[in-house]
């Protein structure tokens, strides 16, 4: 190495330097392999992506299936019951940034990024992508335990993978709201609390395990405006056909909504904290 | 001394945690590419000054700039000239040390072939370069804080922050970061080190700040504020403790210039005598040596942080750090 030469201090510039979009696509894909070397270093993190699509899909269809759509019909049970288990695991795995950044923060190396010259918001958004990289994972799990279990393709492919992607982007908004979380709870053992509290109401008041028509008006009334029943609605139409549209704008516009809110609190949050 | 040769200035800082006040008004300066002591005991605001310092905090009070940059108005500038070490090693303990230095250098913007290449040059260069495929967490604690100083360097930083860069750390491993950073400082770099130990500001820094409750309460360079303290404990071990006593009345009796006396510790085995300069050290030595004495270790002790407060303040610091000794080389190699 050539002796290290230290830059002498520049004169104070007028305004800050910027970094551009290849400077953060840069920094957010760094940061996107460490996540992804840390899975390779500790392949029991990725546990739950693997266990949760496989136990609930049997759980449901076997322990409940007869139960809800009558006996030995746990066939056409699972055309409605895995895309909605889809919507389902993408929630509980967008959850699990909320316990992930609490506990990243108790680390060292956060006080690193934060003193590098990268854009704050890189952390957090290099923390979702990964975790749309699981959820792409489990989704796929999800489906092959669906298919082994006699789910049928009514639509397309495409439709499916449409399917997909719109967990995808519900998901990666919901993110959002659980890093909100997980910089706001002192422990993690808090965020999960918390985040529990909230998830069991969306999960089970949805359309997710059994039709909503059968629920009292009041409850009914949520479930249909429950984002995560909308995303089932919608999975379930572009699996097995239907009307797609409503369902589909409605998951979207939660998905805008949901970010628009929760990203610019979450970075600041992040910029905050100390 | 010149605006332009400071690297760092602090004028006036203050920062709350709610009813404390961690920094009480803090002014500094550090020259560049020297190093600067900020030395006082735990929760004297140490820690608080070098978050403020990169930007990790914003104070209630007062201005700070770096390499002319304000923390406050230019953050993001500042961010481009200063690396962080701190107290507990900043890296992540899943990735191995390479993967982690390569990280940073992509970080900086460096390109992939350059940040592997600077990866591979400060591995060498902190001869972690076996461990390199190792996770970090395997790592023992001298090693890491060596892995995090290097990833403070990757990107040549202007000013380095060193917070407590050698707490926890044995004596042969705290040598190894002094070496480093006497580098460091030899290549060019700007150093603003907190310690709590006087040892390691005699070792590394040019000047001082004592700081106690978030205020400072003398400053100088490390010779001056030496001398209002007063001087070394030479501690002298006979091969023979029975000698201790004979010992200790050969030193006192020399007659030697500025040597006052010297008393035997038959507990510790040694015989301790106040000096004030290396001359006297010698002196004392040669004269034992002439005289026969068969001596099995020496050492020089400084005086600890608690004489330096009650010296400078005529009182007792606000917590006592942890008693840290320093054994001399001689002493290591007589072991």
């Amino acid at each position: 190495m050539s002796a290290a030469t230290i830059t002498a201090p520049a004169p104070a510039p007028a305004r800050e330097p910027r970094i551009g979009l290849r400077g953060n696509l840069r920094h957010i894909s760094a940061l996107v392999r460490r996540n992804a070397l840390q899975i390779k270093q500790d392949p029991e993190s990725m546990f739950d992506v693997v266990m949760m699509p496989i136990i609930f899909t049997l759980m449901f269809v076997y322990v409940f299936g007869g139960a809800i759509a009558g006996k030995g019909n746990q066939g056409a049970y699972v055309n409605y019951l895995v895309p909605g288990l889809m919507a389902m695991t993408s929630m509980n795995i967008a959850m699990a940034v909320g316990t992930g950044i609490n506990e990243d923060f108790r680390k060292g190396v956060m006080d690193r990024f934060r003193t590098m010259p990268i854009a704050r918001s890189s952390v957090l958004v290099a923390k979702i992508v990964t975790e749309v990289g699981r959820m792409i994972v489990a989704s796929a799990i999800q489906l092959g335990m669906g298919f082994a279990l006699g789910l049928t393709l009514k639509t397309s492919v495409l439709h499916l993978l449409a399917a997909v992607a719109l967990s995808m982007v519900f998901g990666a908004a919901l993110m959002w709201i659980f890093i909100l979380l997980g910089l706001t709870m002192k422990t993690a053992q808090a965020v999960q609390g918390v985040a529990m509290i909230v998830l069991m109401p969306l999960q089970f008041a949805s359309s997710i395990f059994a039709p909503t028509s059968t629920m009292p008006g009041w409850l009914k009334a949520f479930a249909d405006y429950n984002p995560l029943a909308n995303l089932a609605d919608a999975a379930r139409a572009l699996v097995n056909g239907g009307a797609v549209a409503h369902s589909v704008w409605l998951v979207l516009a939660w998905s805008v909504g949901i970010t628009a809110v929760m990203a610019p609190l979450a970075v600041a949050k992040f910029r905050k904290k100390t | 001394m010149t605006q332009k040769d400071i690297a760092v200035q602090v004028r006036g800082l203050v920062k709350h945690f709610g009813e404390t006040r961690a920094l009480d008004g803090v002014d500094l300066d550090v020259r560049e590419g020297t190093v600067l002591g900020v030395l006082g005991p735990n929760g004297a605001g140490k820690t608080t000054l070098v978050r403020v310092l990169s930007t990790l905090i914003r104070p209630d009070a007062g201005t700070a700039r770096v390499a002319g940059y304000d923390v406050l108005s230019q953050p993001r500038a500042l961010r481009r000239v200063i690396g962080l070490t701190g107290q507990y090693a900043s890296v992540d303990e899943k990735l191995s040390g390479r993967e982690n230095l390569y990280m940073i250098g992509r970080l900086l913007d460096l390109s992939r072939k350059n940040a592997r290449h600077r990866a591979d040059e400060m591995l060498e260069r902190f001869s972690l370069t076996d461990a390199a495929g190792r996770p970090a967490g395997q790592y023992s604690g001298g090693m890491r804080r060596r892995l995090d100083l290097a990833a403070s360097m990757i990107g040549r930083p202007a000013v380095l922050y060193l917070d407590e860069p050698t707490t926890g750390l044995d004596p042969r491993t705290r040598n190894e970061v002094w070496g480093e950073v006497q580098r460091m400082v030899a290549e060019g770099s700007t150093v603003l080190l907190t310690t709590q130990y006087m040892e390691e500001a005699e070792q590394l820094a040019h000047e001082l700040t004592v700081v106690d409750r978030g205020r400072v309460i003398a400053g100088g360079r490390v010779d001056e504020l030496k001398a209002k303290v007063g001087g070394r404990t030479l501690q002298i071990r006979p091969a023979d403790p029975a000698e201790l006593p004979r010992m200790a009345e050969a030193v006192a009796r020399a007659g030697l210039d500025g040597i006052a006396g010297a008393t035997p510790d038959e507990a510790e085995g040694v015989v301790n005598v106040p000096i004030v300069s290396d001359m006297q050290l010698t002196a004392v030595l040669g004269m034992l040596a002439e005289r026969g004495f068969l001596i099995a270790g020496i050492s020089t002790h400084l005086p600890s942080l608690d004489e330096v407060f009650l010296a400078v303040t005529g009182q007792k610091a606000s917590s006592a750090p942890a008693p840290h000794d320093r054994t001399d080389a001689l002493q290591e190699a007589a072991a």
